[in-house]
């Protein structure tokens, strides 16, 4: 039994002053991905088919990379955001909490480049065999 | 982790029956939780069968005749009968909602009757509401201000600043919506809950009152206020129609306003 008193208990170390940033990337995110998702499903559908120098001029021209990389961006940033809610809302385990989070947030950072640079090095083919 | 299965000590065993009387022609079953700290047994279900010709139409009307007339140790807060107190709140039917304005005829089946959800138990349809007060306590309930009183008058308020309080002062803090949201049964220590941050937002909307950004300060945590998910349990078991989840978004808005 603990002599704290309960209002000592719900103050706890007090309020950490930060949430609305997490918070507001996390709506950003989603909003700019509904039309990047369609627009990629429709691309996708496009080349779909198509032979290889197609899709890798398609991959390399400016604004379909840049589009592409946004989109990756938001994928990994918006899914690290939200898998850090559901582990703090569900492990309560201290240490586990951390370990996971830091797992997750490493986990999802190395995939992230890792599609990231695989778009940029595809673009970087285009230039190359289009002689730019 | 989060914990899927009761605890041993908290499953729910078949507790006793009481039989309506002989010449009942509209009886009903009532299924009551019972748990009493002392017996050191665990939580039952105890049904009683009423006759409903002989009984008042809500559900605390019930549960006082059960507890005048067939089981005096059945335990359960009421007071104002009348959906203005907030003592009565418990879990009827699967919702939460307040006994005494909850209609018996409302619930087709037996009528279930459990405590508030996730909460400790003192005993039966009693829960320990000791941390949920302290919580509401720690948002400072009160008129803040600066500016000192007029000496020959009340603060005044404009009808349209009034309005902005129609949906807050309403609520009676009876917790039905707290203990229906599954981000204050898993977070509870932490979060706030709805009914918590209605009140909150209730100060910060009042025109008279001068700290809305130290409230908002104390708000601004990733456990404090953004545990709400939006899951809107909470404006749906209302027993008094209030929005707690639309209160939680305007105070979420005004975060992103003052950045």
């Amino acid at each position: 039994m603990s002599l704290r008193t309960p209002l000592a208990r719900a103050r706890g170390l007090g309020s950490a002053k930060e949430g609305v940033q997490h918070w507001w990337a996390q709506r950003v995110t989603a909003v700019a991905l509904i039309p990047l998702s369609v627009w990629f499903v429709v691309s996708l559908l496009a080349v779909a088919g198509a032979d290889y120098p197609t899709v890798v001029a398609w991959v390399g021209s400016p604004v379909n990379t840049a589009l592409l990389v946004i989109l990756l961006f938001s994928v990994f940033y918006h899914a690290l955001l939200g898998l850090q809610v559901v582990i703090e809302d569900y492990i309560h385990t201290e240490w586990l909490k951390h370990t996971v989070l830091i797992s997750v947030h490493f986990a999802l950072i190395l995939l992230g480049v890792i599609a990231i640079v695989s778009v940029v090095r595809i673009a970087f083919i285009a230039v190359l065999s289009t002689g730019v | 982790m989060a914990e899927l299965r009761l605890p041993k000590n908290s499953r729910i065993g078949v507790g006793k029956r009481h039989t309506a009387p002989e010449d009942a022609k509209r009886s009903k079953a009532f299924r009551v939780y019972r748990w009493n700290p002392d017996s050191g047994e665990n939580p039952q279900i105890d049904t009683y069968v009423l006759d409903l010709d002989d009984c008042g139409p809500m559900v605390l009307d019930a549960l006082i005749k059960i507890k005048n007339e067939i089981d005096p140790t059945l335990t359960f807060r009421r007071s104002c009968r009348e959906g203005i107190c907030g003592s009565c709140a418990m879990n009827i039917d699967g919702t939460n909602t307040l006994a005494c304005t909850k209609a018996i005829e409302e619930i087709e089946d037996d009528v279930a009757i459990y405590p508030l959800p996730h909460m400790s138990v003192v005993k039966d349809l009693v829960p320990d509401m000791t941390h949920f007060y302290a919580q509401y306590s720690s948002i400072k309930p009160w008129m803040q201000t600066q500016t000192p009183p007029p000496p020959d008058r009340e603060r005044l308020q404009s009808k349209e600043d009034r309005a902005e309080l129609d949906g807050l002062y309403e609520c009676i803090l009876c917790a039905c919506c707290s203990t229906s949201c599954p981000s204050y049964w898993w977070n509870g220590d932490r979060y706030l809950g709805p009914a918590v941050l209605l009140q909150a937002y209730r100060w910060i909307a009042d025109s008279r009152d001068e700290y809305t950004g130290e409230r908002l300060d104390d708000l601004s945590d990733p456990f404090r206020l953004y545990r709400c998910h939006t899951i809107m349990n909470c404006t749906k078991t209302c027993p008094k129609g209030l929005n707690p989840a639309k209160a939680i978004a305007t105070v979420k808005k005004m975060m992103v306003e003052r950045r």
